[in-house]
């Protein structure tokens, strides 16, 4: 290999290394290490994995955590799916702006647009005033999702609102992406063949979207496990998420090691999604090529 | 297609974008209230504004988040450019697979996760070198690292569009494989290059997490800033920062599409010119 092609693939790769590969090396190091008080960091121990696996209240957060992110995944698919539809069956001279509207809440502070809903939702604000209109606020007290009338805030409710808001785009786009380049084609032959709108909507185009639902469902729902930020400013104190633990172990209670153990174990719970999600962008990738 | 298909079609997308519009509205309108309630109307004001302009915390916050957001974009888009050349050039290289792995894991890693990771390095190397402090520095490292990911992924994309036959045309020319780089390849992914640049520029601005995992006294950005007001409670000086915030981007976003559309339509003029001729 020439030197041009060692310097191309050197230089990445070995940042990558660096500060990708590395930092986890010593974050599973320093998960099986021991803390003294000055915070030196020695020897060998199981003893927070085993803790882990013991506590109660972690294994209720990391399911907690899971079921959370499932759901707003689910949503986000279940808003997503038409729009994405719709949106790639619009004109086509309209499809570059309504991509671009789409695109563009994404540049704006996702910080402020989350902490916008804290005022929506606060009592008098503007989406609690609908909601209570059209009594929303019972029926989401009679699943047991807030705890009275009218009070949205800082409850499971606004948690998977919040994460669903901040994650929406990143179901579309993969979706949009795909539904746009199926061949229109195949839904006349499948018409010509006898089936109905609906029938060939689901043996047609619903499978063949099948690669841009995994691509979105899976950026939704990685990032949305260990999400700290929404449930921070939305979830209340009463929520468990994983991510709010960690970052407490952490900063509250100093204890590295143990935030180490936290990390781990999320990895571990997300690393199945995460090949699955790095195979199919390579497929996409291999295929586009 | 049916009316009552159009109807259906066009209500959803209107309701998903008002979902997505909403809070934005909220924000902008909110940041000219008088009354600092935020679900009480007090009458207009711009004394938010006012205020904003003198709170030196706010400007220090904005003014560090500038600088870090333009190194990263600008070393995420070097990085992106080298890391997208060697996975659309080079099928077989030892490791490639890891690195396809390390490039895409950033997109989806829970930022905690990274957060977390980096610092331990960071803390590992500080007690075995007596450096680096936390601060501008290491925020930059957390940001490039994600912003490389992006960037990447814009960059792979447009590279695997081009026509191999252009850079070969070059070659068969005469040019060495740098000005084969910076006369054909380059101009063609130009915008591309752009467009990463700005994705990860809007990331880095908004990053909370890792700035805060890899942020030292005296380096607090202005999403730092925001996300402990914001954490308090309602405050308007958060949303005059948020009027500010959209106002630019909006522009930005606007006039930068708008250059580009009409860029893509001179080069599709020339390009039928030069066919014709």
């Amino acid at each position: 290999m020439r030197w041009l092609d060692r310097t191309i693939i050197g230089i990445p790769f070995v940042w990558l290394l660096l500060f990708f590969m590395l930092p986890f090396l010593i974050v599973l190091r320093i998960s099986v290490s021991d803390m003294d008080m000055a915070g030196q960091l020695s020897g060998f121990k199981l003893s927070n994995y085993t803790f882990l696996a013991q506590d109660a209240l972690y294994v209720k957060t990391y399911l907690a955590s899971l079921k959370y992110a499932a759901i707003t995944t689910g949503v986000c698919l279940l808003l997503a799916y038409p729009f994405a539809y719709f949106m790639a069956r619009a004109d086509k001279s309209a499809q570059p702006a309504l991509l671009l509207m789409v695109m563009l809440p994404f540049w704006t502070s996702f910080l402020l647009r989350v902490y916008a809903w804290k005022g929506l939702l606060a009592d008098g604000g503007w989406v609690a005033v609908v909601l209570n209109a059209l009594k929303v606020d019972q029926l989401l007290m009679a699943f047991g999702v807030i705890p009275g009338p009218g009070q949205y805030l800082n409850t499971a409710f606004s948690l998977v609102l919040g994460m669903v808001y901040t994650y929406l785009p990143f179901m579309i786009l993969p979706l949009y992406a795909n539904l746009s380049k199926q061949d229109g084609r195949l839904l006349e032959a499948a018409h010509d063949l006898g089936a109905s709108p609906w029938v060939a909507f689901w043996k047609v185009t619903v499978p063949l979207s099948r690669p841009g639902i995994l691509a979105g469902a899976m950026l939704v729902f990685i990032p949305c496990v260990g999400e700290y930020v929404v449930p921070e400013l939305l979830g209340g104190p009463q929520t468990l998420m994983i991510g709010r633990v960690l970052w407490d172990e952490f900063f509250a209670n100093n204890d590295w090691p143990m935030a180490s153990s936290v990390a781990v174990v999320m990895v571990l719970l997300i690393l199945v999604p995460l090949a699955l999600f790095s195979k199919a962008k390579a497929n996409s990738q291999e295929a586009r090529a | 297609m049916s009316s009552g298909h159009t109807w259906l079609s066009r209500g959803w997308l209107a309701a998903v974008f008002a979902f997505l519009y909403l809070p934005i509205v909220a924000l902008v309108t909110y940041s000219f209230n008088d009354s600092p309630l935020p679900t009480v109307w007090g009458g207009a004001t711009l004394k938010w504004f006012f205020e904003l302009a003198h709170d030196r915390e706010i400007l220090e916050g904005l003014w560090l988040s500038l600088r870090i957001a333009f190194m990263s974009a600008t070393a995420a888009v070097v990085l992106g450019t080298l890391a997208a050349l060697a996975l659309v050039r080079y099928k077989r290289f030892l490791g490639r697979t890891l690195m396809v792995g390390m490039v895409n894991a950033p997109l989806v890693m829970p930022q905690v996760i990274v957060g977390v990771a980096l610092l331990l390095m960071l803390v590992s190397i500080q007690r075995w070198l007596g450096f680096p402090e936390r601060g501008m520095g290491t925020i930059w490292v957390g940001h490039l690292l994600v912003g490389m990911a992006y960037a990447t992924v814009v960059i792979q994309a447009r590279l695997q569009g081009l026509n191999p036959q252009l850079e070969e045309a070059a070659q068969d020319l005469g040019a060495r494989p740098w000005q084969v780089f910076y006369l054909v390849t380059l101009p063609m992914i130009s915008q591309a290059l752009l467009s990463a640049w700005l994705l990860t520029f809007t990331l880095s601005l908004d990053d909370v997490v890792l700035a805060a995992f890899l942020s030292g006294p005296g380096s607090t950005t202005l999403p730092l800033v925001i996300f402990s007001r914001a954490k308090l409670g309602v405050d308007p000086s958060v949303n005059a920062v948020a009027t500010v915030v959209i106002a630019v981007v909006s522009l930005a976003v606007i006039g930068g599409s708008y250059a580009l559309a009409r860029a893509e339509r001179r080069r599709a003029r020339e390009v039928a010119q030069a066919a014709r001729s």
